[in-house]
């Protein structure tokens, strides 16, 4: 089929036919003064200059040893799955407009949103969304329309949550009258404080945030939170890792009677086959309760049959979008992440849920012999004695700033230091070792690390 | 037009009617809906959304969602006023509202008080006046 641009006689019919003068006058509700006169962007390249500029650029990230995590994660990608994603009836980065002309996409993100169902346990999952930080940012406006209970347009947004999501949540929804409520954690534990949280009970809030596992790597105690938060009429928003949920309990069974667990689940999807690329582009996910579908963000895909009784896919419950609700839509600034998705979608079909377990295992057991090897050097200790699953952060006896920037020379990626976002936590750095990094990799970072310590002492 | 304007109810440009309930447990309570104009345009309905008992709505506030097939659009409350009831049986059956827009298919409820304003509101010559210019 053709799709063919609008030419210039299209448009000036139309423009006359609906009484206008100029496109631009049809973007007149926009105030001058946000208006961009003239975009601020270096001329355009040639595919050669641009093959270079990128090659130069991605050498910059040369090939460190890596072991930060903090959101995004370097898993092991199983060679076909970038194989398959990259043929030509993939390669797309879109849902097409007219989506049900393009069956195979549609019932790939279908098969997508199933897993992703299996995964945290939902009834509903979207298409995808931008990453886990926007998917967070819009599960909190999606709490806000749900919770009929709740008039206050407060989020209690523990600490405990990755900063730089708590960070977009508030750059996205700060801007339409929510507010966010931090929570403190324990000290000693690494997890969000039930104290601090039971201080607010019988308030009016409209949603708890609950990141499992935490920013810290620690695991929160989700049923006791989960059961505080519904208790006290308040929407649970769980922030999941996927990798994680094939050894935990799935967020649709938090609590201790395992029948009310999360009102929204949400994250980043990048673990799941998406290579961390300098950072991006990822995909957030989002699954929810049938019940509140209707305030769901993004495109569904869902079964049908044609007149015929033959099976088929379409785009469903389209009334929330914006073609057709235009600013009341459930979203304006969300997109489904074709390609990304049909990496994860290849992913999951390749391992399965055995073979995802195995890949949380692994990485949960090199955390821990990390954590073992790093901790046997002097000065280096746990910070927190909570259950961890494959992150976990290391309470150095100075500045980390120093320390990673040694290791970084020697081609390490050490850790992401937190004394900036956690001063309190004194000289504190995250760590994480996926089933990539191997025992001579763990080995050599010890090494390195036991090396610069006491070079950086005795230089002191 | 054969879409049917009932004589006793009010009206509003915006497609909803108004009726003030006479006798009965909900004697003066307003009573809301969607015109048999406006559900012939939305088509085959597959939701309504209804305001929850309890909310103080003001005059012109969007307070309830009706979506067809083909479209979604916001219901406004016509006069300020509490809800005091609203319509739970289109939750499961949103077609009530296509077969029977001034009956079956009422929204929602506002308390007496609210219908101080209710003679202001069109009446239905003034609602036929103004759907005949409308289509023009």
């Amino acid at each position: 089929m053709a799709f063919i641009p609008h030419t210039p006689e299209d448009i000036a019919h139309m423009l006359e036919v609906i009484g206008v003068r100029s496109i631009d006058d049809l973007f007149d509700e926009i105030p001058a003064d946000l208006r961009a006169d003239v975009l601020d962007v270096p001329p355009p390249l040639s595919e050669m200059e641009i093959g270079r500029l990128m090659t130069m650029r991605a050498a910059i990230d040369g090939r460190p040893l890596n072991f930060i995590g903090a959101g995004a994660y370097e898993h092991h990608i199983p060679a076909p799955v970038w194989a398959i994603a990259t043929r030509g009836e993939f390669y797309s980065a879109y849902t097409p407009y007219q989506a049900e002309a393009s069956q195979g996409t549609l019932q790939l993100i279908y098969e997508y949103q199933s897993m992703m169902c299996a995964l945290t346990g939902m009834e509903v999952s979207n298409a995808s969304l931008y990453d886990g930080a926007s998917a967070l940012a819009e599960a909190c406006l999606m709490a806000v329309r749900s919770n009929r209970h709740s008039t206050s347009r407060r989020i209690l947004m523990p600490r405990t949550v990755n900063p730089t999501y708590a960070q977009v949540a508030q750059a996205i929804a700060g801007n339409q009258d929510i507010s966010f409520v931090p929570v403190d954690f324990d000290r000693s534990l690494g997890r969000t404080l039930l104290e601090a949280l039971q201080g607010f009970s019988g308030q009016d809030f409209t949603a708890l945030v609950v990141q499992q596992p935490n920013f810290f790597g620690s695991l929160e105690e989700v049923d006791a939170l989960n059961d505080w938060a519904h208790q006290n009429r308040i929407m649970v928003i769980a922030v999941v890792n996927p990798t994680s949920l094939a050894l935990l309990k799935p967020p649709a069974v938090w609590g201790a009677d395992g029948t009310s667990g999360a009102d929204i689940v949400c994250g980043e999807g990048q673990a799941l086959g998406v290579p961390l690329a300098s950072g991006g582009p990822y995909f957030g996910f989002m699954a929810t309760r049938m019940q509140f579908v209707r305030q769901m963000p993004g495109r569904i895909v869902g079964r049908t049959v044609d007149v015929d009784g033959r099976p088929g896919f379409s785009l469903t419950l389209q009334a929330r979008e914006q073609h057709i609700r235009r600013s009341k839509a459930t979203s304006n600034i969300c997109t489904n992440q074709g390609l990304m998705v049909t990496a994860a979608t290849i992913y999951m079909s390749l391992l399965g849920p055995r073979g995802l377990a195995a890949v949380a295992q692994a990485s949960m057991q090199r955390t821990a012999d990390l954590v073992a090897a790093l901790t046997g050097i002097a000065g280096v200790k746990r910070a927190f004695t909570a259950p961890h699953f494959h992150e976990a952060v290391l309470l150095l006896d100075r500045p980390p700033a120093g320390i990673l920037a040694a290791l970084s020379r020697r081609g390490i990626l050490g850790g992401l230091d937190l004394s900036e976002r956690y001063p309190e936590l004194g000289h504190a750095m995250l760590v994480c070792a996926t089933e990539t990094k191997l025992e001579a990799d763990i080995e050599s970072y010890a090494a390195a690390l036991a090396d610069v310590m006491s070079a950086s002492r005795a230089a002191a | 037009m054969s879409e049917k304007v009932p004589g006793d109810l009010r009206y509003t440009k915006s497609h909803e009617w108004v009726r003030q309930v006479q006798g009965g447990a909900s004697n003066g309570a307003i009573e809301i809906g969607i015109t048999d104009h406006a559900q012939s345009a939305l088509g085959d309905l597959v939701f309504v959304e209804v305001p929850e008992i309890g909310r103080a709505l003001s005059a012109g506030e969007a307070c309830a969602v009706v979506e067809s097939v083909k479209a979604a659009s916001d219901v406004y409350s016509p006069l300020a006023g509490k809800v005091v009831a609203n319509n739970e049986a289109l939750a499961g059956k949103p077609e009530l509202l296509n077969e029977d827009p001034y009956g079956a298919g009422w929204l929602f409820r506002l308390e007496a008080g609210a219908a101080a304003n209710f003679a202001s509101l069109m009446s239905a010559s003034a609602y036929e006046t103004f759907l005949a210019e409308e289509s023009k």
